[in-house]
């Protein structure tokens, strides 16, 4: 946090919805912040080096294209590091957290279809023997705003 | 808005992110044989259609120091569950909001709802205090806390005319 500097912020929350569809996006972005281009290229690339932009790119609307869900699974304290490396390994799976509950690990398939999803898993009760519990959405109450960033 | 195969191809080419280049539509349209123009415009219907939630710089809450975050979960009547989504999907302190099944027995709860905060405490206090002013908490809720992250990237749709 420390090492943001004001036109860092800027950067990370003037743009996280309305990206310009512009041939060239950046240099729209650089003109607003009163910088190159050039600039503002380098600084979200050490952004995102940093981890603290994961991607230019966009969040689509939930079963819009294929199908997802959230999955749990209550896997044994040993186990975990195992498991959660095994599930990491499928490409369908793009979010994988480890949550203080008896359920302790909770990740997002998501794939062309659901018959795609379901496979995946299938296929991971297959390798471990453990249930899955299958928790698709089924209504978004939210509007996704992105994430409001407050400074102070 | 009827999506066809390049869009997506499109969509899929889209989740590893734009570029950061001069010209990233540029470059994204080439990876799949689309000119610069039709990867701007497609973008633009998709994003119109809501089928693009939205485009932009897509950041990392723990990477800013907001380094706590719960999932808390709602066990509250089929009937109010429209009504009590929606509120909690409205307020500040919530980033997500989902309705998903119950699976009984054992998980009783129908509403997802995602909290952020600088550490566990702060996240404990927005609950009180959401639940509170909400009058929702006499429901049956956990928070469950994430402990440790192993991935976290966009989700990748493979198009089946990729994927074959």
């Amino acid at each position: 946090m420390a090492q943001l500097d004001a036109i860092d912020r800027h950067l990370l929350d003037d743009f996280q919805h309305d990206f310009p569809l512009d041939p060239r996006p950046y240099a729209a972005m650089a003109k607003r912040l009163g910088i190159a281009e050039s600039e503002v290229l380098s600084r979200l690339e050490r952004l995102r080096q940093k981890g603290t932009v994961s991607r230019v790119g966009a969040v689509i609307r939930p079963h819009a294209v294929g199908h997802s869900t959230l999955a749990a699974m209550a896997v044994p304290p040993d186990w975990l590091e195992h498991v959660a490396e095994m599930v990491s390994g499928y490409a369908e799976v793009n979010h994988n957290y480890q949550r203080d509950h008896r359920l302790n690990l909770w990740f997002v398939v998501a794939a062309t279809g659901r018959d795609e999803v379901q496979a995946v898993l299938d296929d991971i009760a297959r390798r471990t023997g453990l249930d899955v519990l299958d928790l698709p959405m089924v209504e978004q109450f939210h509007i996704d705003l992105g994430f409001g960033l407050r400074w102070n | 808005m009827e999506l066809n195969d390049r869009d997506l191809n499109l969509i899929s080419a889209l989740c590893g992110g734009l570029a950061l280049d001069s010209r990233p539509y540029y470059v994204l349209g080439r990876a799949i044989g689309m000119d610069e123009n039709e990867v701007v415009e497609r973008l633009r219907a998709l994003r119109q259609a809501g089928i693009i939630r939205r485009l932009g710089v897509i950041v990392r809450h723990h990477e800013l120091g907001y380094k706590a975050n719960a999932m808390v979960v709602w066990d509250v009547p089929d009937d109010e569950i429209a009504e009590i989504g929606r509120r909690l999907g409205a307020c500040p302190e919530v980033s997500l909001c989902y309705r998903r099944p119950r699976r009984l027995p054992g998980w009783p709860y129908c509403l997802f709802t995602m909290i952020h905060g600088r550490d566990r405490a702060e996240v404990e206090a927005s609950l009180a205090a959401l639940a509170m002013r909400e009058g929702v908490s006499h429901y049956p809720h956990e928070a469950l806390f994430s402990t440790r992250r192993f991935k976290q990237c966009g989700a990748r749709y493979i198009p089946k005319t990729a994927a074959e």
